[in-house]
């Protein structure tokens, strides 16, 4: 605990380093600072999670309900080690990314890392509370970063709205959580029975909504594809990677105080897990903006962690052990997968934005000969969020299907929503796997589509090495499945304690499973290299040429005539047009001879265009008749005063 | 009994505020205030203790001197002389001066059991924080509602002795604080809205207003 509480002092100290330090080489000494935090504070988290062994300490603290009680045990050191490492690493890529610009946002990035670790390993209600605000608002501060960019402001305000409605929620769920013991020490929440607090139903409610509103469940989505492409990339990185999985660790803990999950709570996630993953990636197909598109990704991946759970709270409810341990298990090691995927892509996609200066894939195309390792490492996050072997995304993938396949009997209640899991995660697979094929093929591979991308650059050393080190880690975690059921072993013991009995036969079943695709596919990769490799000294030193497409004869091919994003995600985004409601400015020529025309298509988030847009308007316009009181006038506000004054003095005489 | 001379001279003073319309006999009454103010603690129960004297010297000094001074120097600076056009004219704000104490002493012994020393104590403390709110809403000049403030924070002080009988110096000090950072702020800004717009009307401030 000891090297934890040097982490967290030493992360802030270094943040604020940069401060009161106005040099250029002070971002330096505060990545090295963080850097130096995150790796003594990964030790106590990898040792808890290797022996399953847990530890806390408690400070005095003079709040009331408050105390400083922090701890590690498995589930908490699962979502440190990726919070550690995820930031670690993208702190060292922004050092090169923002060249020294913004100084002062190493100070917030900072206190999110330190509120993160706090958050996770809070153990009382208030403290949990105050990392979770710290995090909101450091966050805040880091997404309005490029504050003179409108777009910027906007999606700050929109994330912080929603934050805090999340926020609100979890507020009233710590307070009813309370209501009997008193206390906000986790310790008493442990055991509470639902009748001594409040419905459980209600708690439920509360913390789906709460957490879910970080976690970024869909229609409760929208700030992530504003506040995302808003941030600087490394932020994004983190923001989406780790940050948006407290949502997750916040279910995962509150949820087991609420006494025995019914079938319901597993309906619902699922239910939550297939709005989010479908309309995530459908949307995510339709984006033209790099990080946008992957913004929407994250909520697809939110998607496929609650059905996990929900599949997990299936067999809870049900008494089934492998559908608990393979529906949890997956959710839980999609959280460190996403983590490792989603920080790579992030990554990538803010070399190509640093490289090129745009997001905007149309302007994009033919970087992988000018980033190579950039290209290659985005290819191999390409692959792994797709959910393909041999990389991490399939595992957790796998194990969800895993789950629902053990659950299927044509008696048992839960088989439709199991089906349903089932064909949901394999829309949502093929349907990643369509939109990153666009990503990577619109961005990567052709022609250059535009100046930017024609003097596109390979990133240096400080960007490349973070995205080769989580390209690494997705692909061993695909290689070697044993090491990361190992990890999740002991969180999934503390999960459902009383299922751990047969918990090790799970696991190991689908170990042999999964270590038999890994492996094949290992070697179908080992056999495509192996045969490139021979391809190569066949061809040594005779040369072929090289020669433009093939254009049907036409005489000026240009490269604006390649597939855009638009016309490549075409064939899918027309099938679900109901649902996108993609608007289409301008039209393609349709005569004979075509003429000069142009066509653009916008997809903003249906939520938002037909649900909280005219939703806010409504509260808007409702308040905007309040204004009358504000006008200024000194004396009249006084008149307020007294006014409320007087009424509270009649009030309370009323009651003796 | 001797007491309830020091209301009367209260009630007497008050009215006197919302009567005149010289900014000079404003400043007057509540320096007169600001004396009486410090002569109360006199009243309370027990011993003469060192902290009674403390506490009415610096009322004392601070209300019935200080204040006064730097507001009539606000005056001098800003060369305002009356409160013309206030909201509220002087004889209905005398007529609402008697609805507010037949208010407050309606109000005051039931919410605030009566002291040992006077039972009048809430009902006082109440019409003068009454008084200065009154003279916030009804008079235009940022002078007259800084007058209006000082008047209110001497109901609050009345207040404080009412309800915390045996150890107000606390509590009395932190409103002197209030009070005398009030004051100084006020007397900046006055003189600074003069500059700024040639008068001191604060109901055409409201163009300020986002």
């Amino acid at each position: 605990m000891i090297l934890l509480w040097t982490s967290l002092v030493l992360m802030i100290f270094s943040g604020g380093l940069s401060l009161f330090r106005r040099h250029p080489s002070s971002p330096r000494w505060s990545v090295a600072g963080l850097v130096t935090a995150c790796l003594i504070g990964i030790v106590p988290a990898v040792h808890s999670l290797w022996t399953g062994a847990s530890s806390e300490t408690r400070l005095p603290w003079n709040i009331p309900g408050g105390a400083c009680h922090l701890g590690i045990d498995p589930l908490t050191a699962f979502f440190l080690i990726p919070i550690f490492l995820l930031s670690s690493l993208a702190a060292v890529y922004g050092l090169e990314y923002l060249q020294g610009k913004q100084p002062v946002s190493w100070f917030f990035y900072g206190l999110l890392v330190a509120a993160m670790v706090v958050t996770v390993s809070a153990r009382n209600g208030i403290l949990f509370l105050m990392g979770w605000e710290i995090m909101t608002l450091s966050s805040f501060f880091l997404v309005t970063a490029e504050h003179e960019k409108r777009e910027a402001r906007q999606a700050g305000w929109t994330y912080l709205v929603a934050a805090h409605i999340g926020t609100a929620f979890l507020l009233v769920l710590f307070l009813l959580l309370s209501r009997s013991s008193g206390s906000m020490d986790f310790d008493s929440f442990k055991g509470l029975s639902p009748s001594e607090t409040a419905p459980a139903w209600l708690l439920f409610v509360c913390a789906v909504i709460g957490f879910g509103t970080k976690a970024g469940f869909m229609p409760l989505h929208i700030w992530l594809p504003e506040a995302h492409p808003a941030a600087p990339s490394h932020v994004s990185a983190v923001m989406s990677g780790v940050m948006i999985k407290t949502g997750i660790y916040g279910l995962l803990r509150f949820l087991f105080y609420l006494g025995a999950p019914s079938p319901w709570w597993g309906w619902t996630f699922i239910g939550i897990g297939l709005t989010s993953g479908v309309i995530g990636v459908l949307f995510a197909l339709a984006q033209h903006d790099l990080k946008r598109l992957l913004a929407y990704h994250s909520v697809e991946n939110i998607g496929i962690i609650a059905l996990g759970m929900g599949v997990g709270f299936l067999g809870l409810s049900g008494g089934s052990t492998p559908l608990a341990v393979l529906g949890f298990g997956g959710a839980v090691l999609h959280v460190l997968n996403h983590a490792l995927f989603k920080g790579l892509l992030f990554l990538g996609a803010g070399a190509v934005l640093h490289s090129t200066h745009t997001k905007d894939i149309d302007h994009l195309g033919g970087l992988l000969k000018k980033m190579p390792w950039t290209g290659i490492s985005f290819l191999v996050g390409a692959v792994a969020i797709s959910g393909l072997p041999p990389f991490n995304g399939f595992i957790s993938e796998f194990m969800i299907y895993l789950g629902c396949f053990k659950g299927l009997s044509p008696v048992h209640p839960s088989t439709g929503p199991l089906i349903a899991a089932m064909t949901g995660l394999a829309l949502i697979g093929g349907l990643a796997a369509a939109c990153f094929s666009k990503a990577f093929g619109i961005v990567f591979l052709g022609e250059p589509r535009s100046a930017h991308a024609a003097g596109a650059h390979e990133v240096g050393m400080p960007m490349k090495f973070p995205m080769m080190f989580l390209a690494g880690g997705c692909l061993l975690i695909g290689i070697f499945p044993t090491l990361a059921l190992r990890a999740i072993k002991h969180p999934l013991a503390q999960l459902i304690p009383n299922l751990a009995v047969t918990l090790n036969d799970d696991l190991s079943m689908a170990e042999r499973a999964l270590s038999m695709i890994s492996w094949s596919a290992g070697a179908l990769i080992g056999l495509i290299l192996l045969f490139a490799l021979g391809y190569r000294l066949f061809w040594r030193g005779r040369r072929g040429g090289s020669a433009p497409t093939w254009d049907c004869g036409y005489a000026f091919p240009s490269a604006r005539m390649q597939y855009t994003a638009s016309s490549f995600a075409q064939p899918l985004t027309d099938l679900f047009s109901p649902l996108l409601r993609s608007e289409q400015i301008g039209s393609p020529g349709k005569d004979l001879f075509p003429k000069d025309s142009h066509l653009v298509t916008e997809t903003p988030d249906v939520f938002w265009k037909e649900f909280y847009r005219p939703v806010l308007h409504r509260i808007q316009n409702l308040l905007a008749r309040g204004r009358i009181l504000q006008h200024g006038r000194l004396q009249l506000y006084v008149f307020y005063i007294v006014i409320t004054l007087i009424a509270v003095f009649l009030l309370e005489m009323r009651n003796p | 009994m001797t007491i309830d001379i020091l209301w009367i001279l209260f009630i007497v003073s008050n009215f006197f505020l919302l009567g005149s319309s010289r900014l000079h006999t404003y400043i007057r009454v509540i320096s007169l205030q600001g004396f009486l103010l410090s002569v109360l603690p006199w009243f309370s129960e027990g011993p003469v203790s060192g902290h009674i004297v403390a506490m009415s010297l610096i009322n004392g000094s601070t209300k019935g001197i200080l204040f006064p001074w730097l507001l009539s120097q606000a005056i001098r600076r800003a060369e305002v002389r009356r409160e013309i056009e206030p909201f509220i004219g002087y004889g209905s704000s005398l007529f609402i001066g008697l609805l507010g104490l037949l208010t407050s002493f309606w109000i005051g012994n039931r919410l605030i059991p009566p002291t040992a020393t006077s039972v009048f104590t809430a009902a006082m403390a109440l019409f003068t924080l009454f008084v200065g709110l009154f003279l916030i809403m009804s008079r235009r000049k940022a002078i007259t509602q800084a007058l209006g403030y000082l008047v209110m924070e001497n109901g609050i002080s009345i207040l404080g002795m009412a309800l915390l009988q045996h150890d107000p110096v606390v509590v009395e000090l932190g409103i002197l604080l209030d009070a005398f950072a009030a004051i100084f702020v006020m007397g900046i800004i006055m003189f600074h809205i003069n500059q700024e717009f040639d008068h001191m009307d604060t109901d055409r401030l409201n163009q300020l207003k986002d």
